[in-house]
């Protein structure tokens, strides 16, 4: 290939778009007291943000959660709440 | 290795957080999963569609797996030249995927893709089918369903949807089959067949689009999991010529699904009951494909 042709690379890295948290409108909030820890949040979660924390139990990474609500919709014990997101 | 649907939330993470995608966006998901079954050992190419903007703009990318972003047309041959090449150089377990929508499957990429087919290259063709050509703004495509609007078909779609996954199997390629990112368990068993054969192999996934279909961007999986029980999409594989189809579900009205989705909101009722005719008859001539045995060879 002649030297003088560049090929653009892109390099993997979190945060691609930026902070996509800020996207958010609603916020996904776990209740444990109703979790049975099924893990289908996690399993249809489009931002891969659910991951297992030290209890056990889901935790969402809320900097790039863009607040889809697809876990809450899908959770069968219904132990997501969407909350309304405030910002200072 | 997956090996259960609750592998597809473990392990490494290979669409890292903070892509582009918009919230709610089906295609993620089934890409999520597709890197997770082939445990990232694939390069990827992936042509002009909503996926080369997920990515996110350069010099950065969400991907974290090796991509070639392709002109719009040439997502099969570039696949096809990628394969040969690392099979001469003796690598064969590093899998090429291609990854359309279907504007770049259904439409502009079907010659790349019919010759790619032909020649049996070694690769898994994917088509994520959100049913129009929705990064540059929803526009109809060969996938689009009857009566849906969408920015090119204000009144509605007048014509049909291909019959994509059936173009494909008639060229007598060893594996191709439908999935859905509502019935996972599907979707895997599906993805690892193909992931143990080579050749051509050529897999579409339903992916609904909150941002052109206009609904609510928290019922992607209810959607894409109404899609199938209401035999708008079903789930079947051809496996060397003979058809079969994987899930059976119990049929739903129609109106389940148009109901949630606006691109369907001009619908009158005798729109959704002609509709919905034309699904069952679709279906039925499916199940008759799966009766004949051997249907390509
Ligand atoms: C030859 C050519 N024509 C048109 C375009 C503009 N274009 C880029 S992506 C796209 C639509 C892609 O639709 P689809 O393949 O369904 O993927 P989606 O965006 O829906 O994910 C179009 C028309 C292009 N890049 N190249
Ligand atoms: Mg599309």
């Amino acid at each position: 290939m002649p030297s003088d042709i560049v090929i653009p690379v892109s390099n993997p890295a979190e945060a691609a778009a930026g902070q996509t948290g800020l996207w958010r409108v609603f916020k996904p909030v776990i209740d444990k007291g109703k979790c049975v820890r099924c893990w289908v949040c996690a399993l249809y979660c489009m931002e891969d943000v659910i991951d297992e924390g030290p209890d056990g139990y889901p935790v969402v990474d809320y900097e790039f959660c863009k607040g889809c609500g697809i876990c809450a919709n899908e959770c069968p014990t219904k132990a997501i709440d969407m909350v309304p997101e405030v910002r200072e | 290795m997956a090996k259960t649907v609750m592998d597809l939330r473990r392990g490494p993470k290979y669409v890292l957080p903070g892509s582009a995608a918009c919230p709610g966006c089906g295609a993620q998901i089934a890409l999520k999963w597709v890197l997770k079954i082939l445990e990232g050992r694939a390069i990827f190419v992936i042509p002009a569609c909503c996926t080369s903007v997920i990515q996110g703009p350069y010099p950065k990318s969400a991907f974290k797996f090796p991509v070639y972003n392709m002109a719009f047309a040439a997502a099969a041959s570039t696949a096809s030249g990628m394969a040969r090449a690392l099979r001469a150089m003796g690598e064969e377990d590093i899998h090429v995927v291609a990854w359309a929508g279907d504007g770049g499957t259904y439409d502009i990429g079907l010659q790349a893709l019919s010759g790619a087919a032909e020649r049996n290259e070694d690769m898994i063709y994917i088509c994520y089918d959100n049913e129009a050509y929705m990064n540059t703004g929803i526009q109809r495509s060969g996938a689009t369903p009857p009566k849906a609007w969408t920015k090119t078909t204000p009144t509605g779609k007048a014509e049909m949807k291909k019959n994509m996954a059936l173009i494909v199997a008639a060229h007598g390629v060893p594996y191709v089959a439908t999935a859905s990112i509502g019935y996972p368990a599907d979707f895997l068993k599906k993805l690892k067949k193909a992931k143990q054969m080579r050749g051509f192999r050529y897999i579409q996934i339903f992916a609904p689009c909150p941002t052109g279909w206009n609904f609510p961007v928290d019922k992607t999986v209810e959607i894409a999991k109404l899609a199938v029980d209401t035999y708008v999409w079903p789930l079947f594989e051809v496996e060397h010529g003979k058809l079969k189809i994987t899930v059976k579900p119990r049929r739903r009205p129609l109106k389940d699904y148009v109901s949630l989705q606006k691109r369907f909101r001009h619908l009158t009722d005798a729109d959704i009951e002609e509709l919905e005719r034309t699904f069952l008859s679709r279906w039925e001539a499916l199940e008759r494909l799966e009766a004949q045995g051997t249907i390509f060879l």
